[in-house]
């Protein structure tokens, strides 16, 4: 199995920040299968379109995924107002996650708001080779500094108003570290000054994009994003190519 | 049990649920929940002569009951479908519809003839894809246009043929007669309606084409009025799609006069549609001690003024 339907079952809820949710479910075969920065799609009632959300922690031994997500509209804050013991529809697991490669090496991860979930499980097998680097608003929407700390890598925090941590971006925070690979979610303008910095020091990186989506699967070729590979530029999809790319096969547009 | 096989143009369908062009590709990726044989056909991503990148993201919006895209065509070329996609999909046991799109009556005949010398069992001839300046919608909105493009194509085409025609008109019934008058063996309908969304923040349509066809749930009354006025129009098949999503929207599109269904965005809400579909159709069939699928095409009976 590549990939499948379930309904699963919602074992523990928590509201994280005022519009944060974190669930975890009961997966069975889908959990046995999920990578690190893969997604799922979540079925809303009523809805056309399911909803894609990124795996944030993957429980083999007890079969359970973990979404931590953001209330953006109808559909997540329905999926928010689920309770345990009530179940979910999910396709799942979907995409290709990060690859992690030789995980002695020096990691720093890059997140940015609710970019920073689905580098959870990634930098867990990084342990105290890693360096998280999370940005928020402020400092009530810090989310998850102490799950990072569990997996034991080092967290750094920087917020926009200064109310916790560093006061500026994120991505000022990698000017004083020295790392030999980079892994990264967030917004648009975050991810591409992460690529630049990743080329400037000729290390590599990987990023998780998202896009308007439907299928899910790579059949319906909704969510295309500017990809280049040998010189060649084409619209490649979050979906099925992604949501994780290598940095250097990423067009950013302007 | 009742009996589920449809005979279009010739071509034996193991039941009347086909996959719609363009919410399904090439089938590999459904193929992994269950075998495609378990569908009647597949009508394959629309393709053209040469390889189209198609339109830049945002392509997908969603709306009240359905949603809006704008893909534009995005496809590997009729070569590359020939020798990468179709060896594979000959071997899944089911009907496979080619479906293709062009720029010129010159792309489309081209087209037809090579896929005539492959194994697909049927071409569909999309010229009613409405997120391309070329190829496709400006053939399908006119009596004159399709019937020039059908008639162009008929002659170079040795499959059976099929016309999908867009809802985009003022009189669909005219636009099928045009079609069969020009030797269509099928009409396959609707695809897509135009249409819009802003966001209300940027000012900006969320989609980057500006507009997009619209699917879903949303488009079911449109489509059963269309197929229902086809059906008193012409004589050959329609093959009905166009929100269908639940077995009791199968049902009600035979009634109409479709002789089998397409089922596109249904795949996005619940890729198992389809089987719970046949499930439903089979239940009903045999509840209502009807021996064929094929009883109902048509059977709807309308109110008398």
């Amino acid at each position: 199995m590549k990939y499948d339907v379930m309904l699963c079952k919602i074992i523990a809820k928590k509201q994280l920040t005022a519009d944060i949710f974190d669930l975890t479910v009961e997966a069975g075969e889908l959990a046995k299968a999920a990578q690190p920065g893969q997604f799922a799609h979540l079925y809303v009632p009523g809805k056309t379109l399911r909803r894609p959300i990124s795996i944030c922690e993957i429980n083999r031994a007890k079969e359970t995924l973990r979404f931590v997500f953001q209330i953006r509209g109808e559909g997540t804050a329905w999926i928010a107002g689920a309770c345990p013991g009530e179940t979910l529809d999910i396709l799942a697991p979907l995409g290709n996650g990060y690859s992690l490669g030789n995980t002695r090496q020096k990691a720093v991860f890059v997140g940015g708001g609710i970019g920073v979930p689905p580098l959870l499980e990634a930098a867990k097998h990084f342990g105290q080779n890693a360096t998280v680097l999370t940005g928020f608003r402020n400092e009530e929407s810090v989310i998850l500094k102490e799950d990072f700390e569990k997996n034991g890598n080092r967290v750094l925090v920087a917020t926009d108003d200064g109310s916790f941590g560093y006061h500026g971006l994120v991505t000022d925070l990698l000017n004083d570290l020295k790392f030999d690979v980079l892994f990264a979610c967030g917004p648009s303008p975050m991810l591409k000054s992460v690529c630049k910095i990743a080329a400037a020091r000729g290390v590599p990186c990987q990023i998780s994009l998202e896009e308007r989506m439907a299928c899910g699967v790579g059949a319906c070729l909704g969510c295309a994003c500017r990809l280049k590979k040998d010189g060649r530029e084409f619209y490649g999809h979050v979906c099925k190519d992604g949501p994780v790319f290598d940095s250097e096969t990423v067009v950013w547009e302007g | 049990m009742a009996d589920l096989q449809v005979n279009i143009a010739g071509v034996a369908f193991q039941n009347p649920i086909i996959a719609a062009s363009g919410t399904f590709g090439f089938g590999r990726e459904y193929g992994e929940f269950y075998p495609l044989s378990t569908l009647g056909g597949i009508s394959c991503k629309g393709i053209t002569l040469a390889p189209r990148p198609g339109n830049p993201p945002p392509r997908i919006a969603e709306t009240p009951g359905g949603m809006l895209n704008a893909v534009g065509l995005q496809n590997p070329g009729v070569e590359h479908f020939i020798k990468n996609d179709l060896p594979w999909l000959k071997q899944q046991g089911t009907v496979i519809i080619a479906n293709i799109a062009g720029n010129t009556p010159e792309d489309y005949c081209q087209m037809a003839e090579r896929l005539s010398d492959t194994d697909v069992d049927m071409i569909e001839l999309n010229i009613s894809c409405p997120n391309v300046k070329q190829g496709g919608v400006q053939f399908g909105t006119s009596c004159s246009g399709v019937e020039g493009i059908t008639a162009a194509v008929r002659r170079h085409c040795k499959k059976p043929l099929m016309v999908k025609l867009s809802p985009n008109v003022s009189d669909i019934a005219e636009i099928a007669a045009a079609a069969e008058s020009a030797g269509a063996n099928v009409i396959s309908m609707i695809n897509t309606l135009t249409g819009m969304r802003i966001d209300i923040n940027t000012r900006r349509p969320i989609i980057r084409n500006n507009t997009g066809g619209l699917s879903g749930p949303a488009l079911l009354p449109v489509a059963i009025r269309m197929v229902s006025q086809v059906y008193q129009r012409v004589k050959i098949p329609i093959i009905g799609m166009g929100g269908i999503s639940k077995w009791q929207d199968a049902v009600e599109m035979l009634l109409a006069g479709a002789s089998a269904l397409q089922i596109g965005t249904a795949f996005f809400t619940d890729p198992y549609a389809p089987v719970k579909i046949l499930d439903g159709l089979q239940e009903y069939l045999d509840k209502n001690h009807i021996a064929s699928v094929t009883e109902l095409t048509g059977e709807m009976i309308p109110w008398q003024p």
